[in-house]
């Protein structure tokens, strides 16, 4: 089958809408297709890999821990805009995986290289 | 060319679903192909034919099924996000169908674009 | 790469977010992305700066719906459905900042 760049750009933070939540199960689908995974996140979409996250009180699923999981999936390329954070006071120690930090150029180029965009 | 479409949220609450709708109508006129439309989030309510419009506004429902019907346009529905939403097979309107996430990536994969309509 | 807006400029980052990214790109706003192209507006001058540099497009029916088909800005282009289906086969790939 063919294999094509698929680039999940987040930019929405988790339980206030769904969309954090249905990004990772396609991005999971996308995976055992054997294509070319990568996800960004950018904007509020840096709160999605924040630590510490406890969604009992809200009666929420709590699928934070997917993140940590998508190693096992061949989901290796978590891009997280550096701007974003910095607006944000997050460092890399608040986010729940290991990821790498772009500057907007370098995310200009990654977003011209793909070849599916998606956005929720 | 070929192309497919994503639509992620409900009809008449956004617009998402009329300019999908229009893009459609319009890539068909200029010739190319829409292979899929896969419809996700509150996107799956644009399946209900149980919708009833008042006389004067358009029939966002009815207008997909016209276009599946005459363009062969694959109108597909998340089978996960259509359960939580109470759409299923007794009342999904002509031309949809109800899958999985699979649709979506295969038509990512072998449509030219993939373009996603939202809030 | 094509950047498609289709929300104001006043309500969500989107439009700065993209701006910030656009590199090469090319811009196309709909919905209610496209009063941001109109004369006045607080983010017009950032766009008139984009569009001299780059490829600017409004979807002309959204204009038209909100009544701001005859203030938009110099150097934005008009375009109808037929023109984005266009704009999404031209350019290699696109994105939508929803």
């Amino acid at each position: 089958m063919t294999t094509k760049k698929f680039m999940f750009v987040n930019r929405k933070a988790p339980y206030g809408t769904v969309y954090a939540l249905e990004s990772l199960e396609v991005v999971l689908i996308t995976a055992a297709f054997d294509q070319d995974v990568s996800l960004v996140f950018m904007d509020d979409g840096v709160y999605q890999l924040k630590k510490g996250q406890q969604t009992k009180g809200i009666e929420h699923k709590n699928f934070s821990p997917t993140y940590r999981a998508l190693e096992g999936y061949d989901i290796e390329k978590l891009y997280v805009d550096r701007e974003s954070m910095t607006a944000r006071s997050l460092t890399e120690d608040d986010l729940l995986v290991p990821v790498t930090v772009l500057s907007r150029d370098q995310l200009t180029s990654l977003f011209e290289e793909q070849d599916v965009v998606l956005s929720f | 060319m070929k192309f497919g479409i994503m639509v992620n949220e409900g009809p008449y609450q956004h617009q998402a679903s009329d300019t999908a709708y229009q893009f459609c109508r319009a890539a068909i006129a200029r010739g190319h192909t829409v292979q899929r439309v896969f419809f996700y989030h509150d996107g799956v309510n644009n399946a209900s034919r149980l919708t009833e419009p008042p006389q004067d506004d358009r029939n966002v429902v009815q207008r997909w099924s016209k276009l599946a019907e005459e363009h062969g346009v694959d109108l597909v529905v998340c089978v996960a996000a259509a359960l939580r939403r109470g759409i299923k097979d007794e009342n999904l309107a002509p031309g949809f169908r109800i899958s999985g996430l699979g649709q979506l990536v295969e038509v990512g994969i072998q449509a030219d674009r993939l373009v996603v309509f939202g809030d | 790469m094509l950047h498609i807006i289709n929300k104001s400029s006043l309500e969500r980052g989107s439009l700065d977010s993209c701006l910030e990214l656009i590199g090469t790109g090319t811009l196309l706003l709909i919905e209610d992305a496209v009063y941001a192209a109109t004369r006045g507006h607080a983010s017009s001058g950032k766009l008139s700066e984009i569009a001299a540099k780059r490829n600017v497009f409004v979807l002309v029916p959204d204009c038209e719906a909100r009544g701001v088909a005859d203030r938009l800005i110099e150097g934005v282009k008009a375009v109808d459905y037929g023109g984005f289906v266009d704009l999404v086969a031209e350019n290699p790939n696109c994105h939508s900042w929803l």
